[in-house]
């Protein structure tokens, strides 16, 4: 090892230009001549556009164009799409309805945008935005999505019947259904994953530049996969082809799965600068943000275990309809499918599972991957359901989890993924521990004393994560291959720059990356860059989310270090006289074996640059490799969560007073980093179980439009956690790596919500489980108890 | 934001004076509650007199047997008054449960207590204790002064100067925060001033801040949590949105009353 290699909670480098404020954003950036759009937005969540009037925001100064959705489709410019297909039950395709960047007949929720304002400054812009004259013709809205598909709900799209996208469903049913009948004990919960608003530090952004005399574009964009959003925008809007788009994803302040997806205003800033030959650029106010930026969750379950007299799970069939908004935005249809009944078997041995989901259209924002992605719902279906079905058995929850944990790998689940390693017993047994659970009654009296009523909560996760095999997610409708790239280009004096076709955006790639290769070469953590995020510059790249960016891009990272020292060793060959067989390379020394003739990893990039030794015909000169790495499984991160409240009786009010997390994550590269990610993981995973919920009125208006309404989690609403870790490599991929990006917010929920029912003897509570929502579950239960 | 002018008196009789010349005008104290709704374009005042360079419309005085708060006085400066403090420590507490510290650095009493949002905490304060609103014309007292969610007695013109406030042997307040906005979902102001007995209530009503007159008549015979025990609102007249229920904000009232009457008499 290293002083900063593998294993080092090396601090983050990233981290002083962002903490003195010399980050690089895209509002940062400021191009000669810029102009700032401002989006006119639709106030109703449903309704047709009879007419729309621009002559007065145009003769508003400063104003230099308005343009509207008419123009947009005059000027064919392409929709939006979701790149997965997804087949219902019948064979049919999912039906996809038009996804224009600007409305120009008809919008479908608040905040959809019919007209663009092109102005001087965004003063201007937004006066001249309210002179927009658009003449609506309200229409009733979808809201409920468990109501959608019903008999007289008004149609959202012309083409798609019963507002319902695809009637999908996984497992085998009929085998479901006998293990059902045949089961001696039956656990039913209805659940409704509640619907979050991401809310990145950083709001969305887009700046567009064209140069007319090359005919090309550049995109400064919030992206988390600049060249994804370069594909879609060329292959599919159509703006310009690939090789005169540059797409540039500079820093990036937090993403969380939101800044995935390819959105209107990044299309209509590079439609509009080619249109007024002046760079566009659009900052979204936070405001905006919630009205625009992909929403997440928003699943209704009904869902059902089968057990034996002996705690023993025959089987789990769930029904779940998933809310995908108005439109479907670019993974959506992912989520709620393969990113999600998968992962229904969690660390059980399930015999059988059957899963039907039915995706519907409402008049509400679209609703797409966010931390954790469908992942998050199943282990909140699973963990709930494991739980109550112990309460109902009078067994302990760890005690029936233990009796169905899988113990044996590989396990095939009868829901698709193969798990390769895994040791669940291990991590409850250490999480156990470190909560000390064995004293627990002795703290609930202690509670009771002081008027709390105390409760304890687990929830024992699995995720599949190192996102993706391609073969594997294109047999499931997949448009894209998740494979990830690199390229490392040793400099001739010794430095290194390594091109990730990944993306940061708070996750330390910039430390994490560096580790490795000063590990590998051995060589400074310090004499290491890493660039990504701009397709100029980058080969090509999958971008980063689902936890993928160690497992899947630090592996490419390693194949093209493979190549870089079998490449090394026969410059040192020629450098010291010697076969390149006999050359070994350690701590960053190439030694002839079995002599003391070394020379070090720097001298021998400058003899691969100045090529004084060999001869062109005998080496290529120079000293940079490329690789492409696909692995050859998910991976499956799993772990164990321990969650212990204090409720009190007289407010209903949760406080969560400690927090237990053991989790495995296979290879760890920066404990520290990883920590961090778990902390921030959980503090959402109680976002959602105690706060968050994102609430539309019947006319399909946002009420929880601000933070004065929507309830983020603060630093007073989280306890000091205590995070442990066991390991388990993964067998899929060269470091072992498994991924941590995503398993707090998957895990929190559930280990939350057990806490609290088993605090309140009740199961009957939905999230977020606000003191209001607490206090009314205890005046059901026990009137007098407040 | 739209275009307004900006004006900046340095005596309450300047300032008096442009309000009167600009019927549209808004006066700007710490500006934590205007400027966000100007930003938003839902307001649209003309003009904004900043309050901020008046002289003598700050601090913390004790003055016979009340203590005077001028109305420019900040939050922060108001929580960390060692004399508040020492005479009446219920009042000291109210400031800092109040926003975050960028609010508490800017909010004023003046203004929070002028706009009487029907979720702020010194409404609750001022009617809790008894207090007087001294403005430039004349002295109001709180009973007569909130007269409705964001509605007040001040007249066109009038500009609040500073606020007097009886001290109260015992006095406390309890807040249940409003999750997201750290406003009060509910808040409780009790005291006891000899035979004076208050009960007073923000975040709950419908109607504003208002008086438990069922607790301070029970309350007058023991100034004692025990006196309420079991005793309940109505949840007729409670707010109701997607954070509180009418019937739970009815039964926060008495559980925050019993809590505030704790400390107050602890």
């Amino acid at each position: 090892m290293t002083a900063n290699g593998i294993g080092v909670p090396v601090r983050r480098k990233e981290d002083f230009r962002f903490i003195t404020g010399q980050g690089q954003y895209t509002d940062d950036v400021v191009r000669p001549g810029e102009t700032r759009a401002v989006f006119v937005r639709s106030p109703h969540a449903h309704a047709k556009i009879r007419k729309i009037d621009v002559a007065a925001a145009k003769a508003m100064p400063g104003v230099v164009d308005v343009l509207t959705g008419a123009q947009l489709a005059g000027d064919k410019v392409g929709n939006l799409i979701c790149g997965w297909m997804i087949h219902s039950k019948d064979g049919t395709p999912m039906k996809m309805a038009p996804h224009p960047a600007l409305a120009a007949t008809t919008v479908n929720h608040v905040g959809d945008a019919v007209a663009v304002v092109i102005a001087e400054t965004t003063a201007q812009g937004k006066d001249a935005a309210e002179k927009v004259v658009v003449d609506y013709e309200v229409l009733p809205a979808v809201v409920d999505p468990s109501k959608a598909q019903a008999k007289g709900t008004p149609q959202i799209h012309p083409d798609v019947p019963d507002n319902t996208i695809y009637q999908w469903h996984l497992g085998d049913q009929k085998a479901v259904e006998a293990a059902f009948k045949a089961a001696k004990h039956i656990t039913k919960l209805d659940i409704v994953n509640n619907r979050l608003v991401p809310n990145a530090m950083e709001p969305r952004a887009a700046l567009a530049d064209y140069d007319a005399g090359n005919d090309s574009l550049t995109l400064w964009n919030t992206s988390q996969n600049p060249h994804v959003a370069r594909l879609v925008i060329s292959a599919f809007v159509g703006i310009a082809p690939e090789h005169k788009l540059r797409v540039i994803a500079p820093d990036v302040g937090g993403g969380f799965g939101s800044k995935i997806f390819i959105y209107p205003e990044e299309v209509v800033c590079l439609w509009a600068s080619r249109k007024v030959k002046r760079p566009v650029k659009w900052t979204s106010e936070r405001s905006e943000a919630f009205l625009t930026d992909a929403h997440g969750r928003d699943h209704v379950t009904h869902a059902e275990l089968a057990l034996d007299s002996n705690g023993k799970i025959l089987a789990l069939r769930a029904r779940t309809i998933a809310n995908l908004g108005a439109y479907m935005s670019t993974f959506s249809s992912s989520v709620p499918t393969y990113l999600y009944a998968t992962l229904l078997s969690g660390q059980y041995d399930i015999p059988q599972i059957y899963c039907e989901v039915d995706a519907v259209y409402t008049n509400t924002v679209p609703v797409d991957a966010y931390r954790g992605a469908g992942r998050p719902e199943a282990t909140f279906v699973v963990e709930r359901l494991v739980e109550v079905a112990a309460r109902q058995l009078g067994l302990d929850p760890t005690d029936l989890r233990k009796r169905n944990f899988i113990k044996n790998f590989p396990h095939q689940t009868p829901v698709i993924m193969s798990y390769d390693a895994g040791d669940y017993n291990a991590s409850l047994k250490k999480a156990m521990e470190l909560a000390d659970v064995k004293s627990f009654g002795k703290r609930k009296r202690e509670s009771a004393r002081h008027g709390k009523i105390r409760g304890i909560g687990y929830s024992t996760y699995i995720e599949a994560c190192g996102i993706a095999p391609s073969q594997a997610v294109g047999s499931l409708g997949a448009g894209v291959g998740l494979w990830e790239s690199a390229e490392v280009r040793v400099n001739p004096t010794g430095s290194v720059e390594v091109l990730t076709g990944t993306h940061a955006h708070g996750q330390g790639h910039e430390t994490t990356f560096a580790q490795l290769v000063s590990e590998r070469l051995g060589i400074p953590f310090d004499s290491v860059s890493i660039v990504h995020g701009d397709t100029d510059k980058v080969q090509f790249g999958m971008g980063t989310y689902g936890s993928r960016s160690g497992a899947v891009g630090m592996s490419a990272i390693v194949k093209a270090l493979d190549k870089i020292e079998a490449k090394a060793k026969k410059v040192a060959g020629f450098m010291m006289e010697a076969s390149e067989n006999d050359i070994e390379f350690k701590d960053g020394k190439f030694t002839v074996k079995g002599t003391d003739k070394s020379v070090g990893f720097g001298d021998v990039a400058l003899n691969a640059y100045i090529a004084h030794k060999f001869t062109g015909a005998e080496l290529e000169p120079g000293l940079k490799e490329t690789s492409f790495y696909d692995p050859t499984n998910f991976t499956f991160p799993a772990g164990c969560h321990i969650c212990e409240v204090e409720i009190d009786q007289e407010t209903g009010k949760t406080d969560i007073v400690n927090w237990v997390a053991v989790d495995d994550f296979g290879t760890v590269i920066n404990p520290m980093i990883v920590e961090g990610q778990v902390h921030g993981g959980i503090a959402q995973g109680v976002g959602q179980a105690l706060l968050e919920g994102a609430v539309y009125d019947a006319n399909g208006q946002l009420v929880t439009g601000s933070m004065m309404d929507y309830t983020m989690p603060r630093a007073h609403d989280l306890p000091s956690f205590h995070v442990g870790l066991t390991e388990t490599k993964s067998p899929s991929n060269p470091l072992g790596i498994k991924g941590c990006g995503e398993a707090g917010a998957i895990a929190a929920p559930a280990a939350v919500i057990n806490a609290i029912t088993d605090a309140l003897g009740t199961e009957d509570i939905a999230m977020p489980a606000t003191a209001n929502a607490v206090w009314a579950a205890m005046q059901r239960t026990s009137p007098k108890a407040a | 934001m739209y275009n307004f002018t900006f004006h900046r008196p340095t005596t309450v009789r300047q300032a008096a004076g442009l309000l009167a010349r600009n019927p549209e005008g808004k006066l700007l104290a710490g500006g934590h509650s205007l400027l966000p709704v100007m930003k938003q374009r839902l307001a649209q005042p003309s003009a904004l007199v900043d309050l901020s360079q008046v002289e003598g419309m700050t601090g913390v005085e004790l003055k016979g047997r009340s203590v005077v708060i001028g109305a420019m006085t900040r939050h922060a400066d108001v929580a960390k008054s060692d004399v508040l403090k020492e005479v009446l420590p219920g009042l000291a507490s109210v400031p800092g449960s109040i926003g975050d510290p960028q609010v508490r650095n800017r909010g004023t009493i003046g203004g929070s207590i002028a706009n009487n949002d029907p979720n702020a905490d010194y409404p609750a304060a001022c009617l809790g204790l008894g207090a007087t609103i001294i403005t430039n014309k004349r002295r109001i007292a709180a009973d007569d002064f909130f007269t409705g969610m964001f509605s007040t007695a001040l007249e066109d013109g009038e500009i609040i100067v500073k606020v007097s406030f009886p001290i109260a042997k015992k006095a406390a307040y309890e807040k249940f925060k409003h999750p997201a906005s750290g406003f009060a979902l509910v808040g409780v102001f009790v005291s006891k001033r000899g035979p004076d007995i208050r009960v007073a209530v923000t975040g709950a009503g419908s109607n504003g801040v208002f008086r438990v007159k069922s607790f301070e008549e029970a309350l007058a015979k023991r100034f004692s949590p025990k006196s309420i025990e079991g005793m309940t609102i109505p949840a007729n007249g409670m707010n109701s949105d997607i954070h509180a229920t009418p019937e739970y904000r009815a039964h926060l009232v008495g559980v925050l009353a019993k809590r505030a009457l704790a400390k107050a008499t602890a």
